[in-house]
């Protein structure tokens, strides 16, 4: 397992730098926030098991599945925080938590 | 001196806010506040000025539609009490947080429980941490001066914070009063249109109010102390600024016959008034007994109140709320540890009284002055309590 590429500078480094009411100037920049490093657990989908139902991406909390080219749901890593409701819910079992630590 | 009108305090009030151009009102209303928040709705309603009147269904409906009319750049009023306060302040701490100029009238009652509605200043120091500027109007005069003050300095880009006027609930709001309105243009020519630092707007999309880890809430929290803290500066510039217009003056901390005064009373808010004319009759019988009244609670004026105390051999410190099981009264406890490391620092006598509406009379305050005279150390205990 390799280790996750640490995010760029996420905080202002002093506390004269942070914006009046701590505002955003930048939208949509919380993308730039890889939430998928909180992760323990990571969801591995089994594409023969997988039915294509979409159940996993209607519960994901994240919103981080999504459906590729080939229709199956699979979910970004970058931003799966490896709840594992996806695996809990996928009824046909094709989706398993696997530990992210060697 | 201009045309003076007899007026309810807490009708005038509304009216120093409507010579505002204020854009959004959102007021809840509460016993003794609730002649300006029916006043504020008549003029809304009658079109004397062009703003929106939100009515809510509590207060802290109406805090949070203030949040959110200053952060689309409003320019926003409301008012409350006791329980109401209570109720805004999940809310009170999230405004400072986000730089958002609301100003509002807070009429002091008791709170609850026992029930009951009379002036006290119980309500406002549970608050007193919140992030807010804190101010203490003496009378209806004051009250008018303060409310338009307040929207020019809580908007100040080197301040924008929210303020809390507080107006004695009766002894204030409910009294009639020789006032002094200043006109439309004077207004006008004091306070500019509000220029917000930013506006949620959506062709300039930005975020407010976000969240914090723990990377950074503790960074954002010296912002917030050290914005309220150099707000004094503007307070003080603002202040100065309406005395050279309007000719009425007002510092951070004031005083009457304290100059080198042995004995000073220190007040809050309308029992001022009371305390001086009690300084008075002990200065006619060779007391040398002095005034200090602070004007100002957050961001709290040391530096004015060292000057106005110096040279005093006891401090008698009033307050009109208590700190349960802590150290005394919110005031004096504040003051007490800022002179702690004073050499020559006054003898600290607290008194805790008018609380619920009861009412501290000229002849009390004597008789507290010359009980807190013999005392030999620093005591804090209740005044009037019967036994």
């Amino acid at each position: 397992m390799k280790k996750k590429k640490a995010v760029s500078k996420k905080w202002p480094e002093k506390w004269q730098e942070i914006n009046p009411g701590c505002m955003v100037f930048t939208p949509g920049n919380a993308s730039a926030l890889h939430t998928g490093s909180w992760r323990a657990q990571r969801p591995v989908l089994d594409t023969q098991k997988c039915i294509k139902c979409g159940l996993c991406y209607i519960f994901c909390p994240e919103g981080c599945i999504a459906e590729d080219s080939e229709g199956f749901f699979k979910a970004n890593l970058d931003y799966c925080k490896g709840c594992g409701i996806c695996a809990h819910e996928c009824w046909p079992e094709a989706i398993v938590m696997v530990e992210e630590e060697e | 001196m201009g045309k003076r009108v007899g007026m309810e305090v807490g009708i005038a009030a509304a009216e120093a806010v409507a010579l505002c151009n204020i854009d959004v009102a959102a007021v809840y209303p509460i016993t003794p506040q609730s002649h300006i928040a029916e006043h504020m709705a008549d003029i809304v309603h009658d079109g004397r000025i062009n703003a929106e009147f939100i009515t809510v269904e509590s207060e802290h409906s109406s805090i949070s539609a203030c949040a959110g009319a200053s952060a689309a750049g409003a320019r926003v009023y409301t008012a409350t009490s006791s329980q109401g306060l209570m109720l805004m302040h999940e809310i009170l701490p999230i405004i400072s947080a986000m730089r958002l100029p609301v100003v509002m009238g807070n009429a002091n009652r008791a709170i609850s429980g026992p029930l009951n509605i009379w002036n006290d200043h119980t309500d406002i120091m549970p608050q007193r941490d919140c992030g807010w500027i804190c101010m203490f109007a003496e009378n209806g005069q004051e009250v008018i001066d303060m409310t338009i003050q307040s929207f020019k300095i809580a908007e100040h880009p080197d301040v924008m914070l929210p303020i809390v006027l507080n107006i004695d609930g009766f002894q204030l709001t409910h009294m009639i009063e020789p006032l002094e309105f200043p006109s439309q243009a004077q207004v006008n020519r004091f306070l500019p249109p509000r220029g917000p630092f930013v506006a949620l707007h959506p062709d300039n999309p930005i975020s407010m109010g976000c969240f914090n880890m723990p990377d950074i809430f503790a960074e954002s929290m010296k912002v917030k102390e050290t914005a309220l803290r150099n707000s004094k500066k503007t307070i003080v510039k603002i202040w100065k600024e309406w005395g050279k217009m309007f000719g009425r003056h007002y510092k951070p901390v004031e005083t009457y016959k304290a100059k080198g005064a042995k004995t000073l009373i220190l007040t809050m808010g309308s029992m001022g008034e009371t305390a001086s004319v009690a300084v008075d009759e002990m200065r006619e019988k060779g007391a040398s007994v002095g005034l200090v009244k602070m004007r100002l609670w957050r961001p709290l004026p040391i530096e004015e109140l060292r000057a106005a105390i110096r040279g005093a051999k006891t401090l008698i410190v009033m307050d009109r709320a208590v700190s349960f099981g802590g150290a005394g009264g919110p005031v004096a406890t504040d003051i007490k540890s800022y002179l702690y490391q004073d050499m020559s620092r006054p003898k600290v006598v607290n008194y805790i009284m008018g609380l619920g509406g009861r009412d501290v009379t000229v002849d009390d305050f004597i008789a507290m002055t010359k009980k807190a005279v013999k005392k030999k150390e620093d005591t804090f205990e209740f005044y009037g309590v019967r036994e």
